[in-house]
């Protein structure tokens, strides 16, 4: 049994300018020690998707989903509060920025016994013992002192390391990063990354990367699923998306890498991406897309096969080539 | 070619803290960097935060003035007033930010914003010449004319920085200073606003000081590249040279830590222990001693000398070629 | 770079609503605020239209009909709907005419402390380290006082009159606007826009007044709307303490003054012009209210 199931999640925003749909039908699938990464510009709505997952989202959104199962509790309908009590232990997330995550009001040390007075039951000692215990575990050096520190007075690498340490208290089952490098130095993110890919490993727990780092993906994470403007357009393991990507974004995206590139002048993806005014017909790629038919101008694209990475396209790519397998009349 | 700009051990310290019961700390956030600048060539300069590649920025830009060392542009030196009242100077060096949501003003419209600079510096240009010059410039950076009269709100991230770049050369400069002009933008616009910055370069013979925390578009697109730490730079050189052979361990670690783009990638990382040490308190000699796995003692007395000809290090325990 | 431009061409059509629109759209949805912009659209043009609405004019005084109570209650005519004041002058009237004072005051007051306000603001927000700290001590020292009392000094040195009143809740409300420019102006001073203005060689003027300032209106407007009601507030009790104008003016709080002995006779001499301001002040701060939330980033969705 997938420890994450999802089927056809879909979020939507109302704002004082009509509703907004952040999340259009995406699937999510994570199988205990998963080790996966969400991949997408801003937009995508693959910060936003998790989020709904956790429950943490404000009152102007709207969630709908065919199938929201985490460990085996439907989700669906249950309100954020019973929700965060049932799987506040197993699911936890960290946030790209670690400093406005940590309360400056209390000690490191303070913030991290409460969350495990919520969820274990620990006495006094016990919680302070494992305070230190997990600080020693996300590399934090000298703890005892470190615990009685002010968020403000740990630079950024440390933080992140303390808002590791408070989503680790538990032991969850998963958990969810949220662009946890983008905000730290290169030294310092693969610090980070280090550490929560031995972590992974070493408790067994599964990791969901949310990033737009196309290098973190590749360097960190073993199946990738890349969303474009709300949808999930394809999943592959990371190997095989980097070598023949299915979706002509994907494929577009990796081809603008400057590392990739072969000449002077970029590849690039014409237009923007779409937003709240600007939703075109068909598939949401198509005005941006190499490829694109007056056929994907107008019909919205079905996933293909698991074999074509599960491409949401009417002619997914094999190597950089179209399969013109149903062509339209 | 000669250089257009040269810097010679460049500083720029500031007082800070100091009460009334405590005496002012000095940070050295641009401690003594010596560089040059030439037309169509790109020079980037790397490093991590407080490494002083922003305070770097300002003082070329002379928004700041430096507070030792010398700064020259096409052989002028540049003064202690910098450009205040030198309207030529300030027409040379021209900036683009990393944030192009912040460096538009949200109350000018498009083509206020391109105009304002040769309204301020070439008075005696007509109001319908300024109007013309804006419109190609708007032309030539990707975008449209109805554009013109649009507020930056209705931009998108990249659109916006096109414009922060026409704005930049609307006073025809020589030099421009690119303050990570893409690391804020997504990767699909990214490619675009670097296509254009290389078209812009080739036709205008524009010099550009290319700071940036990202190496892989570093390497895409520098001539030469200054590797900068805690204020100073520990390594200059071809770009080639500096990512096929970095002699400078910290170059070394901050390659080996840059994520690359390929799963298949085996890489053997250095692991660097520790954290950045805050500019407020930099290590005495080779600010990179406390994380160095070849420090000596040595390193720990004195700044190392630079070592070198074209590619420049500073190190007393330099990686073998 | 061709290919971008045409695809951006397709994005820009559909352009997202312009700011006015965003503004009314988060505006309107704030129901009292919406209330209190109609309420208070009622007393402006009552106050624009008073010779034309009011039936009598201030200050006639009708010798045959003293007190006479409001037309709903026994005794009441038609003639006087809401009854007549000791001195027989028509509550109506006075009251319609007394919604031009009102007003008046609070637009010369909220002008002149806005005024004074956001340039000394903006100035302290810009001046070297030792004259900000200057400025603000003195405003600190200025909002140290009640301000009703501060006020009240002041008429009491200048002299009471409608004119001094104003001058003095002017002075009383105008540190106000000095810290939140001054606020406005150190968040705004420090944003790529403006270091890019001064690239391009704009002076010290200009960026002080032209490219920070506009950016700073947002919470400077609202401060205003909110100030509207105080100087109401404040002219009105100043009036009470016979410290602002002086009768026969039809203004809302010297009615109340010149009513003060009748309270337990005649309830309608002082319960109007009460309601009047009570009205007008809660109108002014729903809407004010409304202002903040559709203007304030900080507060809003998104």
């Amino acid at each position: 049994m997938p420890l994450l199931e999802i089927r056809n999640l879909t979020v939507e925003f109302s704002t004082t300018s009509g509703a907004f749909r952040a999340v259009d039908g995406v699937d999510i699938t994570v199988e205990p020690g998963d080790l996966m990464a969400i991949v997408g510009e801003s937009g995508s709505g693959k910060s936003v998707s998790m989020l709904a997952v956790m429950g943490l989202l404000p009152w102007t959104a709207t969630i709908t989903a065919d199938l929201m199962a985490f460990n085996g509790h439907d989700l669906r309908g249950m309100t954020a509060k019973q929700r965060r009590r049932i799987i506040g232990r197993d699911m936890s997330m960290i946030f790209q920025e670690p400093m406005s995550s940590l309360n400056p009001c209390f000690t490191v040390g303070f913030q991290i016994r409460e969350s495990l007075k919520k969820h274990t039951d620990l006495d006094r000692k016990g919680r302070q013992e494992r305070a230190v215990e997990l600080m020693k575990l996300v590399g934090i050096p000298a703890p005892e002192k470190r615990l009685g520190a002010f968020p403000h007075q740990l630079s950024g690498g440390m933080s992140q390391r303390a808002m590791i340490a408070m989503a680790l208290a538990c032991e969850p089952k998963l958990l969810i990063a949220d662009e946890p490098t983008t905000a730290l130095d290169v030294t310092i993110q693969a610090q980070i990354l280090e550490l929560l890919t031995g972590l992974q490993e070493r408790t067994g727990m599964a990791l969901i990367l949310i990033t737009h780092d196309m290098g973190v993906v590749a360097e960190t994470v073993k199946r990738v699923q890349v969303q474009y403007a709300g949808q999930k357009v394809e999943e592959q393991e990371v190997g095989a998306l980097f070598d023949d990507p299915h979706h002509p974004y994907t494929a577009a995206l990796l081809a603008a890498l400057p590392e990739r590139a072969t000449e002077r002048r970029l590849p690039t993806i014409p237009g923007v991406v779409p937003g709240q005014f600007d939703r075109p017909t068909g598939c949401l790629f198509s005005p941006r897309c190499r490829f694109a038919d007056a056929h994907c101008k107008a019909v919205e694209p079905v996933q293909a096969s698991p074999e074509m990475g599960l491409a949401l396209c009417h002619y997914p790519l094999s190597h950089g080539e179209p399969t013109k397998k149903e062509q339209a009349s | 070619m000669s250089a257009i700009l040269t810097a010679e051990n460049l500083k720029r310290h500031y007082e800070v803290g100091g009460g009334a019961f405590r005496s002012a700390a000095t940070v050295r956030a641009l401690d003594g960097a010596s560089f040059a600048l030439e037309p169509g060539k790109t020079l980037a300069v790397v490093g991590e935060s407080g490494c002083g590649k922003s305070t770097l920025a300002r003082v070329v830009t002379m928004i700041e003035p430096p507070s030792g060392g010398s700064l020259a542009i096409e052989g002028r030196e540049v003064g202690p007033d910098g450009a205040a009242k030198d309207r030529d100077l300030r027409a040379m060096v021209q900036i683009v930010f990393q944030d192009p949501y912040g460096s538009l003003n949200p109350r000018q419209t498009i083509g206020q914003t391109l105009m304002e600079p040769l309204m301020l510096n070439r008075p005696e240009i007509k109001a319908e010449e300024r109007e013309s010059r804006a419109r190609e410039m708007l032309r030539m950076v990707g975008l449209r004319d109805e554009h013109f009269d649009r507020y930056p709100h209705m931009f998108s991230g990249g659109q916006r920085q096109r414009v922060a770049v026409g704005r930049a050369l609307m006073l025809e400069p020589k030099i421009l200073v690119l303050d990570e002009p893409v690391s804020a933008l997504d990767l699909s616009i990214q490619s675009q606003v670097l296509n254009l910055l290389i078209d812009l370069q080739e036709k205008f013979q524009l010099a550009y000081l290319f700071i940036s925390h990202d190496l892989s578009v570093v390497r895409h697109l520098a001539d030469e590249v200054m590797v900068m730490y805690l204020g100073r730079p520990v390594e200059t050189g071809p770009k080639d040279e500096i990512f096929a052979h970095p002699r400078h361990p910290y170059t070394r670690a901050l390659l080996s830590a840059t994520p690359v783009a390929d799963p298949r990638h085996e890489k053997t990382r250095i692991k660097l222990e520790g954290e950045l040490p805050s500019p407020m308190a930099v290590p005495e000699g080779c600010p990179f001693n406390p994380r160095c796995w070849r420090a000596t003692d040595e390193c720990r007395r004195e700044f190392p000398p630079y070592e070198g000809e074209r590619h420049r290090y500073a190190c007393y325990h330099p990686i073998e070629e | 770079m061709s290919d971008a431009s045409s695809a951006t061409a397709r994005t820009i059509a559909q352009a997202p609503p312009s700011p006015l629109k965003d503004f009314w759209n988060a505006f309107s949805e704030n129901r009292g605020a919406t209330a209190g912009l109609v309420v208070f659209m009622l007393f402006l043009l009552v106050a624009i239209f008073a010779p034309l609405i009011s039936p009598y004019a201030p200050d006639t005084q009708f010798r045959d009909a003293l007190l006479q109570p409001p037309v709903w209650t026994d005794g009441g005519t038609w003639q006087f709907p809401l009854g007549t004041d000791p001195l027989g002058r028509d509550m109506l009237s006075r009251l319609i005419h007394g919604a031009r004072f009102s007003f008046f005051i609070g637009i010369v007051v909220v002008t002149v402390a806005t005024f004074f306000g956001v340039v000394i603001g903006v100035i302290a927000g810009f001046a070297p380290t030792w004259a900000d700290t200057l400025i603000m001590r003195v405003m600190d020292i200025v909002l140290s006082f009640p301000s009703l009392l501060l006020a009240l000094v002041l008429v009491a040195i200048l002299g009471p009159s409608l004119l001094n009143a104003m001058v003095a809740i002017a002075i009383v409300l105008q540190p106000h606007f000095v810290r939140l420019t001054r606020a406005a102006v150190l968040s705004e001073r420090t944003r790529d826009y403006v270091t890019a203005a001064r690239v391009a060689g704009a002076g010290k003027m200009r960026i002080m007044f032209r490219t920070v300032l506009p950016n700073c209106l947002a919470p400077i407007i609202v401060q205003a709307a909110l100030s509207f009601s105080t100087a109401i507030l404040d002219a009105a009790a100043l009036g009470f303490l016979g410290m602002g104008a002086q009768p026969p003016t039809p203004e809302w709080g010297t009615m109340l003054a010149e009513a003060r002995e009748f309270i337990l006779r005649a309830w309608w001499v002082v319960t109007f012009p009460g309601l009047c301001i009570l009205v007008t002040v809660l109108a002014i701060n729903l809407m004010g209210d409304g202002l903040r939330d559709a203007l304030d980033p900080k507060l809003k969705r998104s």
